[in-house]
């Protein structure tokens, strides 16, 4: 049913292409034009190798060899509009990396990375305009509000003070943070309804594209739930497209329209959830599709909680 | 701010105009943040005041003791209180100067602490309105502390402000703040970089501007290698002007062998602050030292 409502509503906003245009108020019309022009995320033949440092060592000893870490190996990717993509990996599988390359926070050792045409690295100030990112960290200034954070982060993307105040009062009120709580440090609240004012501090700034990190890992289950109706609602709403990282299958599965498998730093599957669960059934030999785990268990022959020896995430 | 911000080639004068105004509202961000940052810290900020004010006490006393502590010479009052007055500007001075520099570096290690620096570094913000806020802040922040520190003083010290050319002090030390700016710059890379002792470190930019500025005595009795480089501390000039001015009423005009000394650090070391700060910042990029830590 709710699969039934999301097309529904999806095939409603396909054709309110103008309307959605509207909504990005921070955006020039040279950058609302390449909404359509170009796809929202292009990642092609990235790789990033960590150093890990050799330490000081006396004069005369042996030196210590530097430990080359490889993050990501030559991924490729694609976005289309709209879409919530989803990318799943075990601890140290490269996702954070991926998410940092594009948020203008990595340089990659090769490859390219472009947001709606726009290469990160050369035109990185117009990458920055059109993206918004939401850490498994709620990183804030805890001794500060959610208002006086969310202020901070409003003002650096040009949102007038004034309405990102209203703004900002609606969005946690909605996202069932009270009043009362709004003007209270950050660090007297649980770490869920700190996850929900950094997920409303992506959405304030209006975001085309938006990085999810693991947005729900350690939140209670109705957090989790909050959190997925809200990212849902936001390209639903919104006409945003989202890359999301998850280590959670049901997540996975209930919000995202296709995925793609991060092992040891390269995409080693790609599809959407039924294409996979189709496939890894039928390379088992079930008679109906399988899950998500067997499929991510056929694909990294690991479980998700198995670490790799790598250390981004 | 209007270096860096790209309009594009084509751009009009007036596209140009609007972008740089868009960047200088976006430096009140770290302005106001800074603030509220402060007033949640205000126990802090009490303790550091009092410090900086026990400290500026004990120096001056040195200055109240001449008579006792160098036995036959005979000061006059005049000569006393003359010495007072320059130990003053001196504590005064360094307090700003600390102040300003603790300010710019904090922000950076707090950010760093709270794991905010990525999500400030991946905003679209040009890293001078960064710092131009940053600074901006650390100016006001270090002027209120030193005039409440100033108060405390002369109410414990005759302070002969008789000759005083406020007019000019406050020109030399606006001229002077620029060159604050750029080093605080420098300073802020520290913590960027080197994420456990990094504020530490920039404890020693402080340290050798103490010992060759002038701030407690004359530059002249330093040795000949140690006063080359206090002609490089644009410390060295804020002091020697402002001590001309509000000593000896001098006028601007008179001290332009203080001015221009110090037009010419800030010339440099803003541009220069900036430049340095953009390369740790592509380094830390590079090697992904961005990320959260503490």
């Amino acid at each position: 049913m709710a699969i039934l409502n999301r097309s529904v509503v999806r095939e409603q906003r396909m054709s309110r292409n103008e309307q959605d245009n509207s909504r990005h108020t921070l955006l020039t019309e040279r950058e609302l034009a390449r909404l359509d022009a170009f796809p929202p995320l292009e990642v092609s033949h990235v790789s990033k190798r960590f150093k890990e440092s050799g330490g000081f060592v006396l004069p005369g000893r042996p030196k210590r060899e530097k430990r080359a870490i490889a993050a990501l190996d030559d991924v490729s990717l694609a976005i289309q509009r709209r879409e919530i993509f989803g990318v799943l990996g075990a601890n140290g599988s490269g996702k954070s990396t991926l998410i940092r390359l594009i948020s203008t926070l990595l340089i990659p050792d090769s490859g390219r990375v472009r947001v709606f045409g726009y290469d990160v690295l050369r035109e990185q100030r117009a990458v920055q305009r059109l993206i918004n990112r939401v850490s498994v960290e709620a990183a804030f200034f805890r001794k500060l509000s959610p208002m006086e954070n969310l202020l901070y982060s409003a003002r650096l993307y040009g949102v007038n003070a004034s309405d990102a105040r209203t703004q900002i009062n609606q969005l946690l009120n909605r996202l069932g943070i009270g009043s009362s709580r709004i003007d209270q440090p950050l660090e007297s609240m649980s770490r869920g309804m700190q996850q929900k004012v950094a997920i409303a501090r992506a959405f304030l700034t209006a975001p085309v594209l938006l990085l999810l990190d693991e947005p729900t890992t350690g939140l209670d289950p109705r957090s989790k739930q909050d959190v997925q109706v809200f990212v849902r609602e936001l390209r639903d709403t919104h006409d945003a497209t989202i890359l999301l990282t998850t280590h959670d299958m049901d997540e996975a599965e209930a919000l995202c329209d296709r995925l793609a498998i991060l092992d040891g730093g390269r995409i080693v599957a790609a599809g959407t959830p039924g294409e996979l669960r189709a496939e890894v059934g039928r390379n088992l030999g079930l008679t109906q599709p399988a899950t998500l785990t067997d499929v991510f268990m056929a694909y990294t022959g690991r479980d998700l909680n198995q670490e790799e020896d790598l250390a981004d995430d | 701010m209007l270096g860096e911000y790209r309009a594009g080639s084509g751009a009009s004068v007036i596209t140009r105009l609007r972008g740089a105004w868009e960047e200088t509202r976006k430096s009140y961000a770290f302005i106001e943040r800074n603030w509220y940052l402060t007033k949640r810290y205000w126990a802090w900020e009490a303790v550091w005041l009092t410090y900086n004010i026990v400290n500026a006490l004990s120096v001056t006393f040195i200055a109240a003791s001449a008579q006792k502590t160098i036995p036959g010479v005979h000061f006059t009052q005049a000569q006393i209180n003359q010495f007072i007055l320059y130990l003053t500007i001196g504590t005064a001075i360094w307090t700003f100067v600390s102040v300003v520099f603790d300010s710019v570096t904090e922000t950076v290690t707090m950010e760093r602490w709270e794991g905010t620096i990525e999500y400030t570094f991946m905003a679209p913000v040009s890293r001078m309105t960064h710092m131009f806020g940053s600074c901006a802040f650390a100016l006001m922040h270090g002027l209120v502390l030193t005039a409440v520190q100033l108060v405390v003083v002369g109410l414990f010290f005759h302070l002969d402000l008789g000759k005083a050319n406020w007019p000019g002090a406050i020109l030399i030390l606006a001229i002077g703040s620029i060159s604050l700016i750029g080093l605080g710059t420098v300073s802020a890379i520290l913590p960027m970089l080197f994420t456990e002792r990094g504020a530490q470190m920039a404890y020693i930019i402080r340290a050798i501007m103490l010992l060759v500025s002038g701030v407690y005595y004359p530059v002249d009795v330093l040795p000949e290698w140690l006063q080359a480089v206090s002609r490089i501390s644009p410390t060295t000039y804020t002091l020697d002007g402002l001590r001309q001015t509000i000593q000896a009423g001098m006028g601007v005009g008179a001290l332009w062998y203080d001015v221009w000394p110090l037009l010419i650090c800030g010339a440099v070391s803003v541009p220069l602050g900036l430049y340095i700060f953009h390369r740790a910042e592509l380094f830390a990029k590079r090697t992904g030292r961005l990320k959260r830590n503490g």
